[in-house]
């Protein structure tokens, strides 16, 4: 029989520490939809999508039911747009428009791939895609956008990074009476990955199978509550600690993963090994931070104290699953984390402290509200520091940031729900513009010459 | 195939008869049950045999939570392969 104490823990991390399954996301090709006329290839693209994932959200919702542990997003991935929009001599945002069409229809929250992929170059439908991504977001709700522009085999392509700039401004201004949504609907990468069940960068990759089911999971108030316990513990015992609490939030992700996959008839791709948090009091991955010894998170020592987080997530969740992906580790967006956005307001969490963060956990600077005066070159700027953290460092790295156009610094741009609320933070106003100017490519680094 | 079904609320008179009655109606046979009481509150946990229930597995978890609300009990009924998953290597 099972113990008492391992069923009333399990029961306790659900009811009472927010544990959950961030997402299911189903990955869906749409390689077999290319054609030269737009239309033809949006019928094929809704067919297809809305073929595949009918049932992601009623199996979703039963396997939610049996195992008794909540599911809080369904959602589903893409080919990258620009690829399978190459073909046609067309303004890109009609697929924009079918596959919000397709997600309202197979009732998920939200779909990627209105991406393209440039870290060294334009290839033919690239640079039209990117043009488009402004107008396509405020003119969907749950079409999420991502442009790779870097990564540690290419170098980083700067004439993306600064087109780029640009685009996020806009996508901000085109969506002024949404508190400026668009651009949170947008992420730049370096090192995108293939299979990132996540949101908003979610793409599936070229590489990918046909159809495949890549789950996310969470917990950061399991990992704090776990750690509470253990107020004088030392560094090695909270990296204990932390691995064995990561361990059995994977298994979940695992299960749930497997089951859902023999359900749906769709090969299990991988487990995210995350530790995604929302805006919910108790679910935060800057409370985790300060409960290791942080009087608030931002101060001196929060970098280490990330490392070590991000480290031990990976450790502990590597064996409970069988194929780890994704993006795996600590997520630091700042409006999804109340702990994070405490921070902000307090003056403790400052950008460049986010950016040191970002060369330590999973992705990089995220959900950051940003003067709405800030001018394109200082964006690109930003894109192109972090993006250089993710080419030298081989890892992911993005910018998800939201110029709060008509607000001021102070205001609070509030989306409710997953995406939360971010106090404008505080940008350098000194200008990058020669540099993002001068366009090229920054070279790969040494250490990508790995043959 | 078992489900776990967890009760935890303040104890009175009739719960564990109560539980196990709509495991009966269900045809979902009870294999082992432990419960305490410390102090006044209600602690049971119960193994139940749903390889041959009658009705759908949800609506067994639903009745359950039903009774649960109206006994102001929390009562949980899950698949055991998220306990055996999550605890055992």
């Amino acid at each position: 029989m099972l113990n008492v104490y391992d069923i009333l823990e399990t029961i306790r991390m659900i009811q009472d520490e927010c544990l959950d399954i961030r997402t299911i996301t189903m990955g869906i090709s749409l390689m077999d939809c290319i054609d030269s006329d737009i239309d033809r290839a949006c019928e094929k693209v809704y067919g297809k999508i809305t073929r595949c994932a009918k049932d992601l959200v009623r199996t979703g919702e039963g396997i939610e039911k049996e195992y008794g542990i909540p599911i809080i997003n369904k959602r589903l991935s893409v080919t990258p747009i620009s690829i399978v929009s190459a073909a046609c001599d067309a303004e890109p945002v009609k697929f924009a428009l079918t596959m919000e069409r397709a997600a309202k229809e197979c009732g998920v929250n939200l779909i990627g791939g209105y991406s393209a992929l440039v870290q060294k170059g334009f290839s033919a439908g690239d640079e039209r895609l990117i043009r488009s991504i402004p107008e396509a977001l405020a003119s969907t709700t749950c079409v999420c956008s991502s442009v790779n522009v870097g990564s540690t085999k290419t170098g980083i392509n700067m004439d993306a990074v600064k087109l780029m700039g640009g685009i996020v401004r806009q996508a901000a201004e085109l969506t002024v009476k949404e508190q400026c949504f668009g651009a949170a609907k947008l992420v730049v990468f370096c090192n995108a990955v293939d299979d990132n069940p996540f949101m908003a960068g979610a793409f599936h990759g070229v590489g990918e199978p046909d159809c495949i089911i890549n789950v996310g999971v969470s917990g950061p108030g399991v990992v704090r509550a776990a750690l509470e316990k253990y107020p004088d513990a030392d560094i090695n015992e909270l990296a204990d600690i932390i691995k064995k609490t990561a361990y059995k939030i994977t298994r979940v992700g695992q299960l749930v993963g497997v089951r859902a996959s023999e359900k749906l008839g769709v090969p299990f791709g991988i487990v995210d090994l995350s530790l995604a948090p929302t805006p919910a009091v108790g679910d935060s991955v800057a409370y985790i931070l300060e409960e290791m010894g942080l009087e608030k998170c931002g101060c001196a020592g929060t970098t280490a104290c990330l490392a070590m987080l991000n480290d031990a997530v990976k450790k502990g969740g590597v064996m409970a699953c069988s194929r780890i992906g994704g993006l795996s580790g600590a997520f630091i967006p700042v409006s999804e984390d109340a702990g994070m956005i405490a921070a902000a307001e307090s003056g403790s969490l400052l950008i460049e402290k986010l950016e040191a963060m970002t060369a330590v956990c999973s992705v990089g600077l995220d959900m950051i509200v940003i003067p709405g005066d800030t001018p394109a070159e200082v964006i690109s700027g930003i894109i192109a520091d972090e993006a250089a953290i993710g080419m030298v460092n081989s890892k992911t790295t993005a910018v998800r940031v939201i110029p709060a156009v008509g607000y001021n610094e102070g205001d609070v741009l509030d989306w409710g729900g997953l995406f939360g609320k971010g106090p404008v933070m505080k940008v350098n106003r000194f200008s990058p513009s020669k540099f993002i100017g001068r366009g090229g490519q920054i070279p790969a680094p040494l250490h990508s010459l790995k043959n | 195939m078992k489900a776990v079904i967890t009760v935890i609320g303040k104890d009175a008179v009739g719960i564990l008869a109560k539980v196990s009655a709509i495991c009966a109606e269900n045809n979902a046979n009870v294999i082992e049950v432990t419960q305490s009481v410390l102090q006044d509150m209600f602690a049971m946990i119960m193994l139940v045999d749903i390889t041959a229930i009658s009705s759908d597995f949800v609506e067994l978890q639903d009745s359950l939570t039903a009774l649960g609300d109206s006994l102001g009990l929390k009562i949980h009924t899950m698949h055991e392969d998220i306990f055996n998953t999550m605890h055992r290597i």
